[in-house]
């Protein structure tokens, strides 16, 4: 088993399915959309092999693949995955089995190519959650850009090409700095090992200019307040499958960063700048609540929404910092990074749940506007009980899993700073509000047009999609424990790498981190 | 008996799931059959483990059903503590439940004239009513048989979004989705406080579980938090927790929610939103009484805040004509006074009176329905009148209920009142007078509204139109059937029940004491010592300032709402016109309303706007992205000059520079 190249096969298998579909054309495209959905299957079946095979008592790399790939530079085919990237990883292969399903009957212009693209973005994505090797990360990492802005420059909407430059040159130039950073760490490490980056000991200066570079990298994929612009305009171009894929995934992926990269490979730097990015995050919880709350554009506001969720995620990481230099606290710091962990799974449910129920809408009425609708309950109960149920996770209610996330990190954020946590917890206001307020115009009240009045219920294909979504957000909800379990051996080490002081010898006496304090004993079942 | 409570739980649950889910399949009859039946089974059970309780010394149960999540050292489970605090409130969810669940087979029989032609929702509404009730009980029921701070958040926020799914129950009346989005949100700022309550205990004590905290509790007494210069943990605690419960129980002033929750059909008003969700707050405060006991601070906060509730809700009460905002501004003013009794410590004769209320205002509620049914959904009192004749079971219970509304002698509500009053009287708190004083004028208020509504309904002249009097005629057996049971513990549980809850220590002796008071705040204490049976209570009661209160306020509305009012029936609107500030004063519900709809909603969205226009498409947008694109592609425009492709200009350009770096390698 553990030679088996588990991990190759989950980022080739789909990359070999687009090609595949591709290759058949659209002479026949109920075939090749059959075809697509079984690859899609079918990886999302082989990823669960890792689910299945993964020992959640090491924080050790799985499933490792090591082979040179170019021996000047030292660069190699290293592929690896630990209690962070593997819920990522199913998570990915998961989420596109709904987006080639919900594409089925409303792509009609090049419908192949559309899955096709999908398909292999969805290895790509595989690829960079498990590349071990900084090259090939870097590649995978910008390799995902191309599809996506093929997905929303030909399927988009009016604005799109508006929205692919702005979407492309964004994230571009976040990464520009990345890779100069990955260089310099070349240099210093005589590999590309990003777990030898782990060990590297790099002075303050280095450190502080390397966590800026990943910061401008990953804040703009997050997406953090103030590079955030970019998403909005990119989900409302994007068709209803890019959306998905763009606030379940793509979003993950900064995200991600924050903790394979910055947070062990300059943990001075991260800890003398994490406030930074907690008053980021905190002004993404409060600034885009507000700005949320009076978009017109159902698209827009989910979008919205999504960076306030994602504010959660960078806060639950960058608070540990304040509590592992809290003498008095023992601990605290596991349960931020685990809470923002399980917020960027559950948000990938829930916003790709709302961006289908959206979908749904357009499908019918060709539109996202707020006030064209009113009263879709009337015509469509069945949709708007799941428009209600997914709105009430996005708000965060318990026995969803929008709940796990936000509980874990408000409970850990208090332990770093009361005030933090109260201005966090103003999310329990700001999210019903905008979500419910939507809710409100759009699904209840009386039916608002001609429109709305002859609107048709679900479909199958729409209801196996969002059926199965809310199964697994509820299922989260009321048992996180198997996905919080994965992750504590990993979470834990990585605390105890972002509490040891990683300046060089010379520099010792500027440590603000400390020897690493013994992490509290985790508990298993 | 872990079984057995897990069966409580549920058994609603499966109800609801099957007739929420399959309510077009097996029909009105299969819905409510199964609904009913579990709510049945979740009551007997019950009732049975109460008796078990008060009879055969039956063991605290405190123990986890699952681990939702270990992190950080810190276990989260779902789990049941049932103890005598616990059991006492099962019974009166689960059976003031049944009651509602039966009645609204009566209530919600025509439902299909409540929606517009062809709206699919209607179709199945039944069904989903049931489904929704039910699914509260469950809720409900997880509230307050949690053993942990984490699932009484589950159950505090699941009861939060049954109520909302119900008071929008009828979705296509704009008021109701408006009343409903309210309640959430209103219900939110309450929650807002109440999880950071929960974080600082998580942060303090390490735990979840009731019973690992409790036992830290005097430990941590002490404890100075440094926020704000420095504040007393427990006190801190304490208050973000009552913030939550200042949301459930609809205290001022986050009690806006509570009147126009009444958009709800009147079954959930009678369950929801005056027997049970409302209540929770109280119930919280009471389970952590061996926190509250240790902050003055956060018990007189308590203190006042019910008593201002208490008082001045219910003065609203007296301006109200919809019969079902009387009853629900009389539910406001309730619950004060059971929240004035936790200020006093008297969490016992809060709890007691929670319950007594639990029945005679889910028999209100109900009655009121009744009315609402026989008048084809006419809900305005100055339209009513005479009824007594047409309705002789609902004019009787309703009779009933409200004597045990003002406290008379012997009623139920006579024996938890009169202890709340005494309680606080005792009470040497900080705001105590002040509570005493209200309370007790609240006394007169109470009985003021409860009996103008009483008479502008059930006596008088019937002002009703012609078509509607026809028709007037009581309601069915399973309507009336409920009330008559609600009318039984609405007069006599109060006389059973005083004697074992605030005599005989039931709550708080043995070696698990569901409610913990210091010696210090024992304001029950003189009830206790001078305890010689009720017949001797009454007997004091009469003598008593409140009796001569109640009787007044009964008395003068006799004589305006019946004497007056025979001869005059616009006396009403001319009392309201002499007191005119006042009285505008109260219908502006003291200007809450209009203020939250102001600052708080109209602000939002101002300030909302404001960031998205200035912050996201002006500054980011327009100066920084667009405008970089601008810098750019200005750089080029005026680069692109130098690239004119004419021979002449390179050759010049050439010649330049190497003039230019000849000079200079000559020069240095």
């Amino acid at each position: 088993m553990n030679d088996f190249p588990l991990l190759t096969l989950i980022i080739w298998l789909p990359i070999l399915g687009g090609i595949v579909v591709l290759a058949s054309g659209d002479k026949s495209p109920n075939i090749s959309k059959w075809i697509a959905l079984s690859f899609a299957l079918l990886t999302f079946l082989v990823s669960l092999g890792l689910w299945v095979g993964f020992d959640s008592s090491t924080a050790q790399m799985q499933f490792v693949e090591r082979s040179t790939w170019i021996p000047t530079f030292n660069v190699e085919y290293y592929l690896g995955v630990d209690g962070i990237s593997m819920p990522l990883i199913v998570l990915t292969t998961f989420i596109t089995i709904f987006v080639i399903v919900a594409g089925w009957e409303v792509i009609v212009y090049k419908p192949t190519q559309y899955m096709a693209a999908f398909l292999i973005m969805n290895g790509i994505m595989v690829g960079v959650f498990s590349a071990l090797d900084a090259i090939l990360f870097y590649v995978f990492w910008e390799a995902m850009l191309i599809p996506m802005f093929i997905i929303i420059g030909i399927w988009g909407g009016p604005n799109r090409v508006y929205a692919t430059i702005k979407f492309f040159l964004y994230t571009f130039f976040g990464s520009v700095f990345m890779l100069i950073a990955l260089i310099y760490m070349y240099f210093q490490s005589d590999s590309f090992s990003i777990l030898d980056f782990h060990s590297l000991q790099l002075s303050m200066t280095a450190q502080v200019l390397i966590f800026i570079a990943f910061l401008l990298a990953f804040a703009v994929k997050v997406p953090m307040f103030p590079v955030h612009t970019w998403l909005p305009d990119a989900h409302v171009e994007a068709p209803t499958g890019g959306s998905v894929i763009l606030a379940a995934i793509m979003l993950k992926i900064g995200g991600y960063g924050f903790l394979r990269f910055s947070m062990p490979i300059t943990p001075d730097a991260s800890a003398s700048l994490a406030w930074l990015i907690i008053a980021l995050s905190l002004i993404a919880i409060v600034y885009i609540g507000f700005v949320a709350l009076v978009q017109q554009d159902m698209k827009k506001l989910i979008a919205y929404s999504s960076i306030a969720h994602m504010g959660f995620v960078t806060l639950g990481f960058f608070i540990v910092f304040n509590i592992t230099q809290n003498p008095v606290l023992s601990s605290g710091s596991i349960m931020g990074i685990e809470g923002g962990m399980v917020q960027m799974i559950s948000h990938g449910f829930i916003s790709g749940a709302l961006f289908l129920c959206v979908g749904v809408l357009y499908d019918r009425v060709h539109s996202r506007e707020i006030a064209d609708y009113g009263g879709v309950i009337n015509t469509m109960p069945w949709f708007g009980a799941f428009m209600v149920f997914f709105a009430m996770a996005n708000a965060g209610l318990p026995g969803t899993s929008g709940f796990v996330g936000e509980f874990m990190v408000i409970l850990a954020t208090f332990r770093a700073d009361f005030w933090w946590a109260l201005i966090a917890a103003t999310t329990l206001i700001l999210a019903a509000a905008f979500t419910l307020w939507m809710v409100k115009r759009v699904i209840f009240g009386e039916v608002k047009s001609e429109k709305i009045a002859v609107l048709k219920d679900l479909n199958p294909r729409e209801t196996f999609n969002l059926s199965v979504l809310a199964l697994v957000v509820l299922a989260l909800g009321i048992w996180p424990a198997p996905l919080v379990n994965v992750m504590h051996e990993t979470v834990a080490n990585l605390v105890t790498q972002t509490s040891i002081c990683k300046l060089p010898a010379d520099e010792i006496d500027h440590c603000v981190l400390m020897q690493p304090k013994p992490i509290a004993a985790t508990l298993h079942n | 008996m872990g079984n057995v409570y897990l069966t409580i739980v549920l058994a609603p649950l499966i109800g609801a799931i099957v007739a929420g889910l399959f309510g077009s399949k097996i029909g009105r009859r299969g819905a409510h059959s199964i609904t009913i039946s579990g709510v049945a089974i979740s009551a007997s059970l019950s009732l049975w483990v109460l008796s078990r309780f008060i009879w055969h010394e039956q063991p605290v149960f405190n123990d986890a059903i699952y681990t939702w999540m270990v992190s950080d050292g810190i276990r989260f489970e779902i789990g049941f503590l049932v103890d005598k605090l616990t059991v006492l409130m099962m019974a009166t969810v689960s059976f003031v439940s049944l009651m509602v669940h039966v009645y609204t087979i009566g209530y919600m029989a025509d439902d299909e004239h409540n929606w517009p032609h062809g709206a699919l929702t209607g179709k199945n509404s039944y069904q989903r009513f049931f489904s929704y009730i039910s699914l509260f009980t469950f809720s409900m029921l997880m509230l307050v048989m949690s053993n942990n701070f984490m699932q009484l958040f589950f159950g505090w926020e699941a009861v939060g979004l049954v109520s909302y799914l119900l008071i929008g129950f009828w979705s296509t009346r704009e008021s109701a989705i408006f009343a409903n989005m309210k309640a959430f949100l209103v219900n939110r700022v309450g929650d807002f406080g109440f999880i950071l309550g929960i974080a600082a205990i998580g942060m303090y004590f390490n735990s979840m579980n009731y019973a690992e905290i409790f036992a830290q509790a005097s430990a941590l007494a002490n404890t100075q938090v440094a926020i704000l210069g420095g504040v007393s943990l427990m006190t801190l605690i304490c208050i973000l927790l009552f913030i939550g419960a200042m949301g459930k129980s609809a205290q001022v002033p986050l009690h806006v929610w509570l009147p126009d929750s009444m958009e709800g059909p009147t079954p959930i008003s009678a369950l929801i939103h005056a027997a049970t969700m409302v209540t929770a707050g109280v119930f919280m405060v009471a389970r952590m009484s061996p926190l509250y006991e240790l902050s003055e601070t956060a018990l007189s906060f308590v203190l006042i805040i019910g008593a201002t509730t208490a008082f001045f809700m219910g003065l609203i009460g007296l301006v109200q004509n919809d019969i079902k905002r009387v009853v629900a501004y009389s539910t406001l003013s309730q619950l004060g006074y059971m929240v004035t009794a936790l200020g006093a410590s008297a969490y016992a004769a809060g709890i007691f009176h929670l319950m007594t209320h639990a029945f005679f205002k889910a028999l209100l509620f109900l009655a009121a329905g009744s009315v609402i049914i026989a008048l084809h959904h006419k809900q305005d009192i100055s339209q009513m009148g005479g009824l007594r004749k047409y309705m002789p079971i609902t004019w009787l219970t309703a009779l009933f209920g409200s004597l045990a509304l003002i406290g008379f002698p012997g009623f139920s509500g006579f024996f938890s009142k009169d202890a709340i009053i005494e309680a606080v009287g005792a009470s040497q708190i900080f705001g105590s007078s002040y509570a005493s004083i209200l309370l007790t004028i609240g006394v007169f208020i109470t009985a003021l509204y409860s009996f103008r509504m009483y008479f502008l309904v059930f006596h008088g002249k019937e002002r009703m139109d012609e078509h509607t009097k026809h028709h007037l005629h009581e309601t069915p057996w399973v309507v009336t059937l409920p009330l008559v049971f609600l009318a039984i513990p609405s007069i006599f549980i109060g006389w059973y029940a005083i004697e074992p809850m605030l005599v005989n220590d039931w709550f708080t002796s043995g070696n698990w004491m569901p409610i913990v008071v210091s010696h210090e705040h024992d304001t029950l204490h003189h009830l206790r010592e001078h305890w010689h049976g009720q017949a001797d209570f009454i007997q004091h009661g009469v003598t008593a300032l409140p009796f001569f209160l109640a009787m007044s306020g009964l008395g003068l509305a006799a004589i305006i709402w019946w004497g007056v009012f025979a001869w005059n029936p616009r006396v009403d609107e001319k009392l309201q016109i002499l007191g005119d500030p006042i009285t505008k004063m109260l219908q502006d519900k003291y200007g809450f309303d209009d203020f939250n709809q102001r600052i708080f909603a109209g602000g939002s969205r101002d300030l909302g706007r404001t960031l998205w226009v200035t912050g996201d498409q002006n500054v980011i947008d327009g100066a920084i992205v667009n405008g970089s694109a601008r810098r750019v592609a200005q750089m080029a425009q005026w680069t692109r000059h130098l690239q004119t492709g004419y021979l002449y200009h390179y050759a010049v350009a050439m010649i330049v520079g190497l003039v230019g770096l000849l000079t200079l390698f000559v020069s240095f």
